[in-house]
């Protein structure tokens, strides 16, 4: 099964320390590896971005900044067998930032990617 | 944090450690039976102690260190019972072995994890083991899966599955199988061994019907995780990427390939709106490497490359039967086989009409190789019925639903057999290609 795992926080006003990143590049290099860790990549910050949206059903279209001080920080899809893996590996990964960026806040939801074993019969 | 929920979050941990644990205490100890039960038995020890002393800090680690206490106290026990039979006087070389081992297995955790787990993979697929203890001993060591569970995902007991497993490893002692890596002599056996284990666990989980369990069709993720795993440890074997391409298309179209009733549904049939690009993409991706790669490419490859023509075709009608046959050509002359024939016959039908496609079959049918194999019916069924001869193709395709033992492939065939018996219209409405 797999999990889609959202990384939100604010956005700080230093760059994340090389050491930082230099961690994260190994942890996602152990998972690729494991076989397990399907794609990744970072999300650039959301002032340059857009919504498209449809309330009372009319259809807009807003660029970006947005009122959030929430920013989309990176996405992992992850292949496992169980949500308790997907939190492992989401544990592991917010650890190095818990260790080696002092003062910076975020969070990472793990969430389940729809699947064929979401309707199949029970086992 | 509840019970459950502890439970939950130790096998987690063990599903990513496991094998690496297994792997490391394997080289020490030169042993992977008794590799397998120390990490077991510190599975067991996580089990009991977390949830009332809580998860540790570094689980991942404790883990090991437990495993590795289990370890030296085992030997010291086996030191022991030595002394106890061994006259005194004699050199006792144990004594500063449990350092040994406990620097032994950091530096095996350390620096070797990617050689220790590909000989636990190539240990566990040894060729010494019957097919069914090697995919237990597999599932068991690299993808940390309980007995419980390797019997429920193959519909055996869990004592049948835990005998499977106590009979390899006693095979591999009795035949005294080192925990290493093969020589390269035998190389390319012991791969093909390891590949012929993984793509068996990857099809046991395909041929998983949609009543049973939820183990068995997760025994298809296993099995990629597994092949992916091993990509990475020997990057250069073509056939490696070969089999990972093969089982990321096929994975690619389990949304597609079964009809709401669990019926199956025939790949020119296929919602192909619902096939997965992603695994399309990393399948496309491992295949280019594979063929990227100097050395000579194998069955594997070559069916992931027709896999790929039909992953690539956004409609069934533009997909390049011209060279999913002449693919066939070359896959029939590495890995003769009467079901890639079958295969053959089915794509020469569709790229040069289906009296060559029945040429094909009738040549094979001739040699004896398809006796009174279902889908060789349907298949012949499928080309009479394009050739115009309704009547024909409506009686092969209830010999072949007579033939078949796969509840669903009965389904499609009588199906099939009833609107060619049917006057003209149905029949006629097939669009070509199907």
């Amino acid at each position: 099964m797999r999990y889609l795992v959202l990384l939100t926080g604010t956005q700080p006003g230093t760059p994340p320390p090389p050491e930082l990143m230099e961690a994260i590049m190994n942890l996602g290099a152990e998972a690729t590896a494991a076989g397990v860790l399907l794609d990744t990549a970072g999300l650039m910050p959301r002032a340059g971005s857009a919504r498209v949206e449809v309330a009372g059903g009319q259809l807009s279209v807003t660029d970006g900044p947005f009122a959030e001080a929430k920013e989309f920080i990176s996405y992992a899809l992850y292949q496992v067998r169980s949500q308790a893996e997907a939190v492992e590996w989401s544990t592991r990964f917010m650890q190095l930032h818990a260790d080696r960026w002092p003062g910076w806040s975020g969070q990472a939801d793990v969430v389940k990617v729809m699947g064929p074993e979401d309707f199949g019969p029970p086992a | 944090m509840s019970t459950t929920a502890t439970r939950e979050a130790v096998e987690a941990v063990w599903r990513i450690e496991s094998a690496r644990l297994i792997a490391g205490l394997a080289r020490v100890t030169g042993d992977l039976g008794l590799a397998e039960e120390l990490a077991q038995d510190a599975l067991v020890t996580a089990l009991e102690q977390w949830p009332t002393g809580g998860i540790p800090a570094n689980p991942a680690g404790w883990l090991m260190t437990t495993a590795k206490r289990l370890a030296i106290d085992a030997h010291r026990r086996r030191i022991v019972y030595q002394r106890k039979l061994e006259t005194i006087g004699r050199a006792q070389p144990g004594h500063d072995l449990a350092d040994e081992i406990d620097r032994a297995i950091d530096d095996a955790l350390d620096d070797h994890i990617g050689d220790d787990l590909l000989r636990l993979i190539f240990t566990a697929a040894h060729p010494a083991l019957s097919t069914e203890s090697r995919v237990a001993l597999t599932l068991r060591c690299l993808c940390g899966l309980s007995t419980q569970e390797i019997g429920r995902a193959y519909l055996v007991s869990t004592a049948t599955a835990a005998a499977r497993i106590v009979r390899a490893k006693r095979t591999l002692a009795a035949q005294s199988v080192r925990f290493e890596l093969p020589d390269p002599a035998a190389m390319a056996d012991r791969l093909a061994s390891v590949l012929e284990v993984i793509y068996l666990i990857f099809n046991e989980g395909y041929s998983a019907s949609s009543g049973d369990d939820w183990m068995r069709p997760a025994l298809c993720e296993e099995a990629l995780r597994l092949g992916r795993v091993l990509a990475g440890l020997v990057p250069d074997e073509p056939e490696v990427h070969g089999l990972v391409a093969l089982m990321e298309i096929q994975a690619s179209r389990t949304a597609a390939r079964t009809g709401p009733d669990g019926e199956p549904v025939l790949l020119a049939d296929q919602d192909r709106r619902a096939w997965d690009r992603l695994l399309i993409r990393r399948g496309l991706a491992a295949l280019q490497r594979a063929e990227s790669l100097s050395k000579p490419i194998g069955p594997y490859t070559l069916q992931a490359a027709i896999a790929a023509c039909h992953a690539r075709a956004t409609r069934a009608q533009d997909t390049d039967w011209d060279r999913i046959a002449s693919l066939y050509v070359v896959l029939a002359h590495v890995w003769p086989s009467p079901v890639v024939e079958l295969n053959r016959a089915v794509a020469v039908g569709m790229a040069d009409g289906p009296a060559a496609g029945l040429a094909v079959l009738d040549a094979a049918v001739n040699r004896g190789e398809l006796g009174d194999y279902p889908l060789a019916h349907a298949v012949r069924g499928d080309l009479l019925a394009r050739s115009g001869n309704h009547g024909e193709a409506a009686q092969h395709f209830h010999r072949a639903a007579e033939l078949t033992r796969n509840a669903g492939e009965r389904k499609v065939f009588t199906r099939r057999a009833a609107e060619l018996a049917a006057p003209e219209v149905s029949a006629g409405c097939r669009p070509p290609g199907s």
